[in-house]
Formats: structure tokens, sequence, C-alpha cells
């Protein structure tokens, strides 16, 4: 119940700071994904159910404000967090490399497919650019804003998970 | 607590299957119909946007101190040249007054007042944008209480921004003329050939959007002349500027042309825009976006 209200309110948060704050500190025009890190991150600490509820009110959340069809972000976001739920199985609180690398991944996909359905289908072909000037510095800066808000973030979901268990004893 | 989750949860398979079904249906929903999409984002929007107006006043503000800091030493040596700058212009203004009297006159004469310096305005500030990187669209902090109506235009300084295309109680959502998806009916000033410009995420990166479907003679068209919105066009008012041609080739039907061109908007520091209250009601016209 604890951790259900923080996540919900982590990801407010993090729809907020993103489209307020992340004009301030775009790169190049390109601002890191915080959703993508919050998504993937409830999906490797909590598992799949977790992460792909996560996932699909974040992505609803995002096109009720700014997706064109209403479902799509909703629905990539779901995949993510129920793909990284796959890896909670391995995940272990330590290891900052398994979830830098599930983040970058999932950021990449991200990528991908709002390449692919977004744009490519409506005739943009030059890939090549859309990598290199939007997709790839997503990825880094999202990576490197990981190193960062995801700490935290760990500490307080499996503290926040080791009451709930210890209750449920 | 593996043995609490299994007894209280729905699998998460089914939960998955059900919910992309749900997803399917949504996105099905609103991209052939659109009746779902406005009182939706107005649920939403009563809730976060009070939350983006605030931290992006605050965010405003510690930019703009940010930028205080680091320009000062800037800003001295350029008041200086503005000083000077300053006595040249109020020179020239006196000068310009006079034949802007003698325009407004001659404009009487021939009934050319939807000139934009008439058409009502607000001002609004932008408080979020899109949270990914791949479209431009915006949300002001003005919306349906304070007179807004979907495909108002908006501007920033002298140019073209985009226009309305959601309201909501107290904002409403821009979209720009730089997103991707966006087309406008425009018209080169100087020959007043019809184009149509068009958002470009790839050329965005060096600061220019694309045109095309110009039919002019080769030569009319130059490098630097303006490009403001068309008569033709359903969306937007007439004679609002877009932008400067940066380049243009022939297509290779050697009846139109295509090109680029530099909004006359700096997209990337958008804080303050205003928003035509006068709304064209045109008829029907081809080859914008819907």
């Amino acid at each position: 119940m604890k951790r259900t209200v923080f996540i919900v309110l982590i990801m407010i948060v993090a729809f907020v700071l993103q489209t307020t704050v992340g004009k301030w500190i775009a790169f190049g025009s390109v601002s890191p994904n915080l959703l993508i890190i919050f998504v993937a991150a409830f999906g490797f600490m909590c598992g799949s159910s977790t992460g792909l509820l996560t996932g699909f009110f974040a992505g609803l959340l995002w096109d009720l404000f700014y997706g064109d069809i209403i479902g799509f972000h909703a629905l990539v976001f779901m995949y993510i967090g129920y793909m990284n739920g796959a890896f909670k199985q391995i995940f272990y609180k330590e290891d900052i490399k398994l979830p830098l690398i599930l983040i970058m991944v999932s950021d990449f996909l991200y990528g991908i497919v709002c390449y692919v359905l977004q744009f490519l289908l409506r005739g943009r072909f030059d890939f090549a650019h859309y990598m290199m000037y939007v997709i790839l510095p997503e990825m880094v800066y999202t990576v490197l804003l990981t190193m960062l808000v995801y700490p935290p973030i760990r500490t307080v979901t499996l503290k926040l998970d080791s009451q709930q268990s210890a209750l449920s004893l | 607590m593996r043995r609490k989750r299994r007894s209280v949860t729905v699998p998460s398979k089914y939960l998955l299957l059900g919910l992309t079904v749900f997803c399917i249906v949504l996105m099905g929903v609103t991209f052939f119909t659109d009746f779902l999409a406005t009182p939706l984002s107005n649920l939403a929007g009563g809730v976060i946007i009070p939350f983006q107006t605030g931290v992006s006043r605050i965010g405003e503000s510690l930019s703009r101190r940010k930028e205080e800091v680091v320009n000062i030493r800037d800003v001295m040596a350029e008041n200086d040249r503005l000083r000077e700058q300053l006595d040249r212009l109020e020179i020239e203004n006196n000068s310009l007054q006079q034949d802007k009297y003698e325009l407004s006159h001659l404009r009487e004469l021939y009934q050319l007042d939807e000139q934009y310096e008439n058409y009502e305005k607000i001002g609004a500030h932008v408080i979020s944008k899109d949270p990914g990187n791949w479209f431009s669209t915006f949300v002001i902090d003005k919306g349906q209480k304070d007179g807004l109506e979907v495909d108002m235009n908006v501007m920033a300084g002298s140019g073209l921004v985009g226009r309305i295309i959601e309201v909501g109680d107290d904002w409403a959502k821009v979209l720009s003329i730089i997103n991707d998806s966006s087309s406008v009916s425009a018209m080169v000033l100087s020959t007043e050939d019809n184009c149509i410009v068009e958002g470009n995420l790839e050329t965005m990166k060096s600061g220019m959007i694309t045109f095309s479907k110009l039919v002019a003679e080769e030569g009319t068209v130059k490098e630097g002349d303006k490009l403001v919105t068309s008569y033709i066009s359903t969306k937007y008012l007439p004679g609002i500027l877009i932008g400067y041609v940066t380049e243009i080739n022939p297509d290779a039907n050697h009846l139109t042309n295509s090109g680029y061109m530099t909004p006359a908007v700096d997209f990337s520091h958008l804080q303050q825009v205003l928003v035509v209250t006068t709304r064209k009601n045109g008829a029907e016209m081809q080859g914008e976006d819907q």
C-alpha cells in the first residue's frame, strides 16, 4: 500500500519535472527521459505486475497531455515495465550495472519504437540522423541521470518492500 | 512476500494482455474519432497543471538568475553598444514614423487593414513542454476562461509560433510550426507565391524547417525573402511572419521548388507567447494539417 502511494507520487513528480524542468536542462535540445528511468526501475525492483502498471499509468499520463493518439505511450511504457520485471530474479541491491544497462536498453527501445511508428511510417527515412541526434543522446543523458536519481529511489523502495514483507509474515 | 503476492494479484501475463487490448482500443478510438481526448485531458489537466505552473515559474526564475550571473559582463559591454545604437535608431525612427503615417494613409486607401498589428492578442506563459524529444508541443497558462479557443494562432515577438490544438479551463496546448507533423500554408511576401511550410525534426537541429510546393519562376525567390502566412490558409491569419528563406532548390519536376527556411521565432528559448484571439473563419482548403 505504502509502496503504491510512493510509486504514484514519484511518477507524478517525474512527469511534472520532465515537462517543466526538462527544457531547462536540455542539452542540444535533447532532454533525458525521467519517466523511462522510473518505469524500468520499478519494473526490475518490484516485478512485472508493478512494472507494467507503473508503465501503463505513466504512459497514459503522457498521452493525455501530449499524445496525438491516446494509448501509444501507455502501451510502449507498459511493455517496457513488464519486460524489466523479468529481470527481478537476477536483480540485487548492490549492483548498479544491471539497472544502468536495463534503463539504457529500455530508453533505446523506446526511441526505436517512437521512430518506427511515428516517423518511419510518415516517410522520414533518415534513420542515422535520428539515431545520432535524438535516440543516442537521449539514451546517454538518461543513463547519466539514472546514476543520480536511481540510488535514493532504490533505497526507499527496498525499505518499503521489507516493511511490507515483515508485516505479511 | 512472494507467497503473499501470488495470492493477491492477477497473474501479470493476463494483466498485460488485458491492458494491451485496452490500449489498442483507446488508440483506435482516439485515432478515428476525438470524442475521448478532451474530457480525459481536462481531467488530467486539472490535477497536473497547477504543479507544472509552479515548477516552471521556479525554473524560469532560476534560469534567469543563472543567466544574470553569467551575462552581466556581456551585458555591460552590450549596454554601451546599445546606447549608441539607440541614438542612431531614434533618428531612424523619426524618419520611419513619417513613413508610417504615409503608409497608414495609403493602407486606408487600399483597405489593407488586416495587418497583424490590429489583431487582438493575449499574453501567456509557457508552462510545460512535450516530455519526449520527438515532437514540439507545449502548454500555456491561459485557457477557456481567458477566451482562448482551438485554432487560435500563437505568436512570439513578431513571428508565428503555432496554433492552439486543445483547450482546458486554464491551459491550452499549442502545436508549434517546427513540430514534425505540422504544416502551414505560406506565401513569399515579395512575390506572393504560395508554398507549404512543414516542421522537420531533422533539419531543426540546424535551426531550419522545410518548405515545399513553391510554384515560382527560377530566380524570383531569393535567400532571405520573408515567408508569411498566406491568405488561403484555413487555420492561420494572413500576413503573420513565419521566417526567412535560407535555401531554395528546384524540384525534380521543374514545376515547384522546395528548400529550407529559418523561423523568425527562437523556439529554444520560448517563455512568453501572444495568443491572437481573432480567429480565421475561412472555407476548407487543401494542403494543411487537420
